[in-house]
């Protein structure tokens, strides 16, 4: 697979819960509101943190250039499940602001826009499984009529202990990398 | 009181998820917003959900969470004053 | 159980591309549909806020909620004996039930639209589509399956016999806006020449719970942009627009209105409060009056979003002062349909085009002071003036902003 940079971490945890501890203690992400975060943006941020530590496109680019554009398919469902546990019995009736907040899918791409204080388009999409023909397309429309510079994309998705990150940035002019945006291509790296 | 600050603390940093927040590290006075610990809006109307949740006292307007929520200290004395 | 890092090049610019970019088609709206408590179709809610009439009321002691709240419900027998009308096959839910009429109602109004076409694409837009189907002390009919948005759009697709797989836009409080953006994004290309673009939320102890514990529901009526704001009033509601790119599919329409331009921004702030300077959104109407070559002085209407949060409506306000928009008459539909979320921005849309073409601007119901630090100008009553040009805004949770521009064909 001609990647560069390509960074993989396995653990032996399985629990989505202490798989995503582990890994932002082993990759040493100093940033205290990741534990305020639902499961799903904690894999998003570490997802981003890893890939913008490997190409730094925040130099390169100014904020409001940079699209966030992320799918998935179980949505904000984890956490649903959550907030409601926490209205279903009515003698116990306590929902949570700090969960309520997290049960729109879109809310990981608010995390590493603030994180990282890109101001691009935005859009999160629901697909039953990843779309590469049209994230391709759409994301090189993005690019070519010039509505983003650069666009941070791919598929996070989590419930249930099924959980997967396939983040990637996708750029004009890459400096070193030449992988071609294509449908095939997303298809072949998402295996 | 000391007890009940103690008690609070540990409440404090489960429900915010402050992870890396000792009770130790919270200063019985300090700025509970702002610079001291860091904590948000959401964390503002978490508070409230705690002290309905572990001590029964409601509040209806988040505003008056302003004064109760400046401290460890006038939390719990807020807490003493009005507990069911 | 990994996770995957890349950086990916584009696929270099082909000649066809900017063959394609030169012929840049126009996105016209061909149909439209509004189903809330006002009505059930596009003009008999329009109707209703001519003369000011509000579909949102304070409940007390409701199934939703042990506290009192306001909010615009939809009449569950009402959607009942309407969908009956349409002898369905097999059960849908109630937002399902929604969906279908909304577009069934808005296909009526055009013939030319082909449904089956694989030129005709669904786009649906909703924040939790079937939540309620997560409450397990709710006795249900249905397949859990159905939580999944993508099984609810193509529940829906299937119904129409569509052949194409929909497109799902969940990005909170825009969602409706940015449906309506990418369905002008994808009409220049040449892939489809129609898209039907859906709007929709339901109302459920889920969603009020959620924006109680947030201290952020009013118990009365909300009044966007007052001095005596209190917070939202929440709403369930269906909005349906058709676009296409193909100007003699839209010969039912008398005054055509075109979608010039779009984009969204975030924040970069805080995943549940507005912005303190309203730059995210400024952001958005800046790029959005660029694309659509409008300078802000030609914008005859704004739509905003008009939460009648404390945050939200003063966040506006220093958004739409910097983009040179403050003298520009503005309104907030808040306050007749409620927060309908992921159906938002797809309804106050609809209002904005038929505002056009009635060259009516509807005033803000329960608007008496303004009380937001900058002043701008909002619509106390329902009034005539010529409308060519209108500007929807929305934001959201997560930091996002929106904004979408709207043209008579006439004035282009």
């Amino acid at each position: 697979m001609a990647v560069n940079d390509a960074v993989s971490y396995t653990n032996i945890e399985t629990e989505a819960v202490d798989f995503l501890k582990l890994a932002y203690k082993h990759y040493q992400l100093a940033y205290p509101k990741f534990f305020k975060m639902d499961s799903l943006c904690k894999l998003a941020f570490i997802a981003s943190e890893l890939l913008l530590k490997e190409n730094k496109i925040t130099d390169k680019y100014k904020s409001e250039d940079i699209a966030i554009i992320i799918a998935n398919s179980a949505s904000s469902l984890e956490v649903d499940t959550v907030h409601q546990s926490t209205i279903s019995d009515k003698s116990n009736y306590f929902p949570s602001p700090a969960v309520f907040v997290y049960t729109l899918p879109n809310i990981l791409i608010g995390e590493i826009a603030i994180k990282n204080s890109i101001k691009g388009e935005n859009s999160f999409f629901i697909f039953d499984k990843f779309d590469a023909d049209f994230m391709s397309s759409y994301i090189n429309s993005l690019l070519d009529s010039k509505k983003a510079q650069c666009c941070i994309t791919g598929w996070v998705d989590l419930y249930k202990n099924k959980y997967e990150a396939f983040l990637y940035t996708v750029e004009k002019q890459p400096a070193e990398l030449n992988i071609e945006h294509t449908t095939e291509q997303l298809n072949k790296l998402y295996k | 009181m000391d007890a009940l600050i103690d008690q609070l603390k540990g409440e404090i940093i489960e429900q915010l998820n402050l992870e890396d927040v000792k009770k130790e590290d919270i200063d019985n006075d300090a700025a509970l917003f702002g610079e001291g610990l860091g904590l948000d809006s959401i964390d503002a109307l978490e508070l409230i959900v705690l002290l309905e949740k572990n001590y029964g006292i409601k509040i209806a307007n988040p505003a008056d969470g302003k004064k109760i929520f400046q401290s460890i200290r006038t939390m719990a004395e807020f807490i003493k004053a009005n507990k069911k | 159980m990994a996770l995957l890092i890349f950086t990916i090049k584009q696929k270099g610019p082909k000649l066809n591309k900017f063959i394609i970019l030169n012929l840049q088609h126009t996105t016209y709206i061909t149909a439209d549909n509004i189903i809330s408590p006002l009505g059930f179709t596009s003009s008999e809610n329009f109707e209703k806020l001519k003369k000011m009439q509000t579909g949102v009321q304070r409940f007390e002691n409701s199934a939703l909620s042990r506290e009192p709240f306001s909010a615009a419900i939809i009449d569950s027998q009402k959607i009942n004996s309407e969908f009956q009308k349409l002898n369905p096959k097999q059960e849908y839910t109630r937002l399902e039930k929604l969906v279908i009429l909304s577009i069934q109602n808005a296909l009526k109004q055009n013939s030319n639209i082909d449904i089956v076409s694989k030129k005709t694409l669904f786009i649906l837009s909703t924040t939790k589509g079937n939540i309620d189907l997560l409450d397990a002390t709710q006795a249900s009919k249905f397949d859990k399956k159905r939580v999944y948005l993508w099984e609810t759009a193509s529940l829906i697709a299937n119904y129409f016999s569509n052949p194409n797989k929909p497109l799902i836009v969940s990005n909170a409080c825009i969602s409706g806006v940015l449906a309506i953006i990418l369905g002008k994004r994808l009409l220049e290309n040449d892939q489809y020449d129609t898209i039907i673009v859906t709007g929709v939320d339901i109302l459920t102890e889920f969603v009020v719970s959620g924006f109680q514990s947030f201290k952020a529901i009013s118990t009365q009526i909300c009044k966007p942009y007052d001095a005596s704001r209190d917070g939202i009033s929440l709403g369930e509601g269906c909005g349906t627009i058709v676009l296409t790119n193909n100007r003699q599919l839209a010969t039912n329409i008398q005054q055509l209105i075109a979608v010039k331009g779009g984009a969204s921004s975030n924040d970069a702030n805080h995943i549940s409060g507005p912005s303190r300077t309203g730059d995210g959104l400024l952001l958005a109407i800046e790029k959005t009056l660029k694309e659509s070559n409008v300078k802000p002085s030609e914008v005859d209407y704004i739509s905003g979003h008009g939460t009648a949060t404390l945050f939200n409506d003063e966040m506006e306000s220093l958004a739409i002062t910097d983009a040179n928009l403050a003298s520009t008459p503005m309104n907030s539909l808040k306050s007749y349909f409620g927060h309908t979320l992921g159906a938002a921005g797809i309804i106050e849309s609809i209002i904005g085009i038929h505002s056009m073409q009635e060259n009516t601007l509807i005033g803000t119901y329960n608007f008496s002071e303004l009380g937001v630090s900058k002043s701008i100008n909002i619509i106390k009553e329902t009034q005539q003036a010529t409308i060519d040009t209108c500007l929807k805004t929305a934001a959201g949770f997560g930091g996002c902003n929106a904004a979408v521009l709207f043209q008579k064909e006439s004035a282009e």
